[in-house]
């Protein structure tokens, strides 16, 4: 790279397969996927439904719920809501059980705990 | 207590010139100021790209609000709303969902294994030179499409404020604009460039909470009158329901699915949305970031559906029509509407900040692809220094900036909204399945990204070629020739699963393996954030 913008790495002398081997790290990866892989097949499936059905059930909704609103700007309107509530919900998600183990194996590989043998000190990544 | 809607005079808005040409050269002043402030500090590379990592999380996600909201948001969608009633609900929506895309699976992965381009993230642990080769090329061609919205916006903008309806005259406000952009991010870079957004940021959501207040109030705070408001202007009831723009045939149902795909996978596709994940410290602070955009974005969003109906009903779809401007004119004429010279004054030059805020955003992402993806790592083949680095990048940014201006002057009055909307589905076919694979796939191999980013990029381009946007209808930019083969308007339905199949294909044939170093530390570094973070004292 023609940058030197990073500072020295500190995880430049780490062995990455060793830590990807851990069962510590197996486990951060699987609570990671287990909670967006389904997340974002829950969110795009509701955000296609509601597309569909703007699209091809029209009168389910302009069916009128109440005064001048209609079931469509209420499902709509719950877009934005679900939207906010899986953000909210991903944010506790991560501190309560991603952060803190990130936390721990990034420790562990600042600490060399996981440095190759015949350790190389220092240098960029790339 | 409704009020019944007195005629928006439009010539009467040629008398009020002077007084927005005010309140937008005080807003060039002050801005100006602060990016001189903000940029004493610019000496290396990631000063100049990622603002020195220096944005903490609630800054950095008013500054993405500030780039995402842009004309496009402000003026299109409002506008879209107000013509074509529920219809333009559909892009707000669709932009606001697109965020879980971006926070879940790219964000804080993405801020975790790069350093200022889209690009590093995807050659991370692929051949350097194609793949890096390929992401500048679509980041080039996302952020082109871009400006051309944005440019498009600050035309509709302009006649409508200045009463030019004239070519001439239009293209040398243009003209001016994009000096301006050129000098904001040649002398703040990315810096001064973020604190630009972050007050427009601010400057436009008040705007549009005064806006919203306003429009609510006339109608007792009661949105139901609201909508009966606008159903009575414009004597149709069907305002209030899907399909009034896309309802009418099977085709442009197909048209509305694709936009609807081509919005919710754009958005974390973005390169200038993706840039901005590296100008925070930590991938907590990326994290933090979104969530506050999400805030931002989302509680705007709201306000544009009230302001788009109250456009609907206070000024009325045929008066904006026949607006100079068209359909980008809703917004401003609805605060002609309430506040007098005074707030269209206000409202204009935040748009017009809006504008000249996203221009800067583009053309410093597609400069720092230019400079760090292409001239840095492959013609200098990692021998230039930083500083050659960054002067590579200035000059590029006067090149695009030149590209804007003339793009700019070129884009006819289409609605800026459905023109970002083509960008997305550029984004979304070109990068997103690349950034996916990549960040959660082992077995993804050089040759799948290269044939996903090509085949989706000239897939989506060449679609929207073929499509009627450019030839064989009324509103094409070509309205004469007629070579539109493919009816869809918007190319998302048919290029992106495409952009994913031939990630897929071209990985399953392809015999080689990919370094497995590489991808465990890739791995490692995206979950855990080491190297990224600061690291702790041991």
């Amino acid at each position: 790279m023609g940058n030197s913008a990073r500072t020295p790495d500190v995880a430049a002398s780490a062995d990455f397969e060793e830590v990807q081997a851990t069962e510590q790290f197996k486990e951060l990866r699987k609570r990671h996927r287990s909670f967006v892989f389904p997340m974002a097949a829950a969110f795009l499936l509701w955000y296609f439904a509601y597309v569909l059905l703007a699209d091809y059930a029209v009168d389910f909704m302009s069916a009128k719920v109440w005064g001048n609103i209609n079931v469509g700007l209420i499902m709509g309107l719950l877009q934005f809501v679900t939207t906010f509530a899986i953000t909210g919900w991903y944010v506790s998600y991560c501190n309560r059980k991603l952060d803190p183990i990130a936390a721990e194996i990034r420790h562990g590989i600042e600490g060399h705990e996981f440095d190759k043998a015949g350790n190389r000190v220092g240098g960029d990544t790339q | 207590m409704i009020s019944i809607p007195a005629a928006v005079d439009v010539a009467a808005l040629k008398d009020t010139t002077l007084l927005n040409m005010g309140i937008f050269g005080l807003f060039v002043a002050v801005t100006m100021v602060i990016v001189l402030r903000a940029s004493r500090n610019n000496k290396t590379a990631a000063d100049y790209y990622a603002a020195g990592r220096s944005f903490t999380g609630s800054q950095n996600g008013t500054a993405i609000a500030g780039d995402y909201l842009s004309a496009a948001s402000f003026l299109g969608i409002t506008g879209a709303i107000a013509i074509n009633g529920y219809d333009g609900f559909m892009y707000s929506i669709g932009f606001l969902v697109a965020w879980l895309v971006a926070l879940l699976l790219v964000a804080e992965l993405l801020r975790n294994t790069g350093k200022f381009t889209m690009a590093d993230v995807l050659s991370f642990r692929l051949k350097q030179r194609p793949v890096r080769i390929a992401a500048a090329i679509s980041t080039l061609a996302v952020c082109f499409f871009y400006l051309l919205a944005q440019m498009a916006g600050a035309g509709s903008l302009i006649s409508l404020l200045l009463g030019i309806s004239d070519w001439g005259g239009q293209a040398l406000v243009i003209i001016v604009v994009g000096a301006l952009m050129i000098m904001y991010v040649l002398i703040g870079g990315m810096k001064g460039t973020t604190w630009v957004q972050i007050i427009k940021a601010m400057l436009l959501i008040a705007g549009a909470a005064v806006m919203t207040f306003w429009v609510l109030a006339i109608y007792g705070f009661n949105l139901s009158d609201l909508l009966g408001g606008a159903v009575e202007t414009a004597k149709n009831p069907a305002v209030l329901n899907p399909g009034l723009q896309y309802g009418k045939t099977e085709t442009s149902k197909l048209d509305f699915m694709s936009l609807g795909l081509a919005l919710v996978l754009g958005t974390a596709a973005l390169p200038h949305v993706l840039m901005r994940f590296y100008t925070v410290p930590t991938a907590k602070e990326a994290r933090k970031s979104v969530v506050w955009s999400i805030g931002l974005i989302g509680l705007f969003y709201l306000f544009t559906l009230v302001l788009g109906y109250g456009a609907a009903a206070l000024v009325g779809a045929d008066t904006i029509k026949a607006a100079p401007g068209g359909v980008n004119s809703a917004a401003p004429l609805l605060a002609f509407y309430l506040g007098g010279p005074l707030l269209l004054g206000f409202i204009s030059a935040v748009a017009f900040a809006t504008i000249l805020a996203v221009v800067a955003g583009l053309t410093i992402t597609a400069a720092a692809s230019f400079a760090h993806d292409i001239y840095a790592s492959v013609i200098a083949k990692g021998k230039a220094d930083a500083d050659t680095e960054v002067k590579v990048a200035r000059r590029t940014v006067v090149v695009i900036g030149i590209m804007a201006i003339l793009g700019g002057i070129f884009a006819n009055g289409q609605n800026v909204a459905f023109l970002v909307a083509l960008a997305f589905a550029v984004a979304a076919s070109a990068n997103l399945p690349t950034i996916i694979y990549s960040l959660f796939w082992r077995r993804f191999t050089t040759q799948g990204a290269v044939w996903s980013m090509y085949g989706g990029l000239a897939s989506a381009i060449i679609l929207i070629v073929l499509s009627p946007v450019v030839s064989g209808a009324k509103t094409s930019m070509l309205p004469g020739a007629n070579f539109a083969i493919f009816p869809l308007s918007n190319p998302g339905i048919v290029s992106i699963p495409l952009a994913f199949l031939l990630g897929w294909l071209g990985t399953v044939l392809d015999k080689k393996r990919e370094d497995t170093v590489k991808q465990a530390e890739m791995e490692v570094r995206s979950l855990t954030g080491v190297g990224a973070e600061k690291a702790v004292d041991h």
